[in-house]
């Protein structure tokens, strides 16, 4: 079994944060809008250096998504940022109608997603965003999984011509993708071969995944792990291919079951290749304060929960 | 002004192409529609620069963004007699596979529309993304927007405002159609919002105010007296004063009239006040 290694924990929204300062670099178009959080979302060097392309818009989120949306007339590529929960649910109907509706090539991107937020509570986690998101026509859904791959991910966006939700995280994780790996947005990674059950995980649940495959492995299971960092559009192809050999699934997300990536997964199957599947995430709660490792353990968002699924759904086949 | 005649005929037609249109699919928004011909005319006839051949990036011309959507029928009357498209597509203005929907969207490729509106309170935001976008471009047009005053209720526009003048957006002309009217009544019936000008002016606007916004002379005097305010570090808001449904009596000083198509009689007595002028589509 292919083996990973964590080259050291690393926050993603750092990822971002240096996506961001070499696209300041390199493309004289990006500009990038902050609602009072840029060192929160680590945008603090390209406000240094590019100052004249960086927009303070002050607490104000629905003016921050319609004034990128106007940027984007003039020819400009704006990168918002705040956190998750206030880049898509408070600001849902001005991303509908000056972004998605208006085909604006707007990049929203949101740190300090999920429960992992931690003790900040259930006011800033959000588990719902993915579902808001990849519901909006033309959309597209990105939820990358270390420092490295959220890095590529900001890179690839600034050259894909469209609305993209950027999601990551506060908490440093494991960083275990190539550094400078190419980003394809909405091509899935195959990260283990296996031959049991298939384990398609997504942002900071691709690593428990190879925790749990490892763990599976000794067991005598043969687990095949896919990020899909891309919710939308969905790589059905690589989840079919997959599913087709090991006849079941597991999906992980720091999300809500409802609307999340395991339901993207079901309707894939269910209309190309019914199988089981057990599904890892939220089950229709908020989260809490609580320490990222806590509220993971709580909610069941780690390596442990998807090994028993896997085990459960070995059983289902 | 040597060619008001010309301007207010235009008006006219735009005020044919309105009631026409409403009344063919009996549904949109006449009353605001009829209030604002003047300043849609003044606008695209006179005082905006605008290129013929429509580009989404508008660089290098002046912009206008719609934020009160609703009051579509006005727009497309406009765009369509200043050339954006064929003035026969106000045929098919709300009809299924139309670029005319009923609020205006750029989903379509409508030319002449840069940004879907209809959900209020987001147009002013939009606008100030445009004019920042033409100080990086070091663009010297100006962006030109249009709200209702109910539309103020919404609270995205005091962030906008805000933000304006704290960043010294002086690119920018804001008018706000002040027909003290909304669907349920009276904006002061439905949300008193004292005094607008006030209020523009303690958040650091330069205001200034047209009491005749029927009046297309007067209108287009404000507008370019609004132009002239520009490049000084404030943005500029034009308190435009009209009334709803203005040039049909029956449809003049009520809100009833806000959402509500005319029907066939109704519709023969407002084009009698309004005489062909530019030819019906």
């Amino acid at each position: 079994m292919k083996k990973y290694t964590n080259t050291g924990n690393k926050d993603t929204r750092s990822g971002f944060g240096a996506g961001l300062t070499e696209l300041g670099k390199n493309n004289e178009n990006v500009v990038a809008l902050c609602a009072d959080l840029t060192g929160s979302l680590k945008m603090d060097d390209f406000k240094k250096n590019h100052p004249e392309r960086f927009f303070q818009i002050g607490i104000a989120e629905a003016n921050m998504i319609g004034i990128a949306a106007g940027m984007t007339i003039g020819g400009k590529i704006p990168f918002t940022g705040t956190f998750a929960n206030f880049s898509t649910g408070r600001v849902y109907d001005q991303i509908r109608q000056s972004v998605a509706y208006s085909g604006k090539n707007v990049k929203i991107c949101a740190s300090h997603a999920g429960v992992t937020l931690g003790e900040d509570g259930a006011t800033h986690q959000i588990l719902e965003d993915i579902g808001l998101m990849k519901m909006l026509p033309g959309m597209t859904v990105i939820n990358t999984c270390d420092y490295n791959q959220t890095k590529a991910a900001t890179l690839a966006i600034a050259e894909f011509e469209g609305p993209v939700y950027l999601r990551f995280g506060r908490p440093k994780v494991a960083n275990f993708t190539p550094e400078d790996g190419k980003f394809e947005i909405g091509k899935a990674v195959n990260l283990t071969e296996g031959t049991d059950v298939t384990i398609i995980a997504t942002g900071h649940l691709v690593w428990e995944a190879l925790q749990a495959a490892e763990q599976l492995n000794e067991k005598g299971i043969s687990a095949e792990v896919i990020n899909i960092h891309t919710i939308k559009p969905l790589d059905e192809d690589a989840i079919l291919a997959s599913v087709k050999k090991t006849g079941c699934v597991v999906t992980a997300e720091e999300h809500n079951f409802l609307g999340g990536l395991g339901e993207s997964v079901s309707r894939t199957l269910v209309e190309n290749f019914p199988a089981p599947q057990e599904f890892v995430a939220t089950k229709d709660t908020f989260g809490e304060s609580g320490t990222p490792e806590q509220l993971m353990e709580k909610y069941g968002l780690n390596a442990e929960a998807i090994v028993t699924a896997s085990e459960k759904v070995l059983k289902r086949k | 002004m040597p060619h008001t005649k010309e301007l207010e005929n235009f008006v006219t037609q735009v005020r044919r192409d309105i009631l026409r249109q409403v009344h063919k699919v009996n549904s949109g928004h006449p009353g605001g529609s009829l209030g604002c011909a003047e300043f849609f005319t003044a606008l695209y006839q006179e005082v905006m620069d605008y290129k013929s051949d429509f580009n989404m990036n508008g660089i290098d011309e002046d912009l206008f963004f719609l934020s009160n959507g609703h009051i579509s029928p006005v727009f497309y009357s406009v765009l369509a007699r200043s050339g954006f498209f064929p003035v026969e597509e106000l045929n098919t203005f709300r009809l299924i596979n139309s670029r005319l929907q009923g609020h205006p969207t750029t989903h379509e490729g409508l030319p002449g529309i840069r940004i879907a509106s209809g959900s209020l309170g987001q147009g002013l935001s939009v606008a100030i993304g445009a004019a920042e976008a033409k100080k990086l471009n070091k663009d010297s047009h100006l962006v030109y927007t249009l709200h209702g005053d109910g539309e103020l209720q919404e609270g995205q526009n005091w962030e906008a405002i805000m933000y304006a003048a704290g960043n010294k957006i002086d690119n920018l002309i804001s008018t706000v159609d002040v027909n003290g009217q909304q669907i349920d009544g009276a904006t002061d019936q439905v949300l008193p919002m004292g005094n607008i000008k006030a209020k523009f002016e303690a958040f650091g606007w330069d205001v200034l105010e047209v009491k005749e916004g029927n009046d297309i002379s007067k209108v287009i005097e404000g507008l370019n007296e609004a132009k002239s305010r520009t490049g000084k570090g404030k943005p500029v808001c034009i308190l435009m004063t009209t009334v709803m449904g203005h040039g049909v009596d029956f449809m003049m000083h009520t809100h009833k009239w806000h959402g509500v198509a005319p029907n066939d009689e109704q519709l023969e007595n407002a084009l009698a006040q309004n005489p062909e002028t530019l030819g019906d589509y």
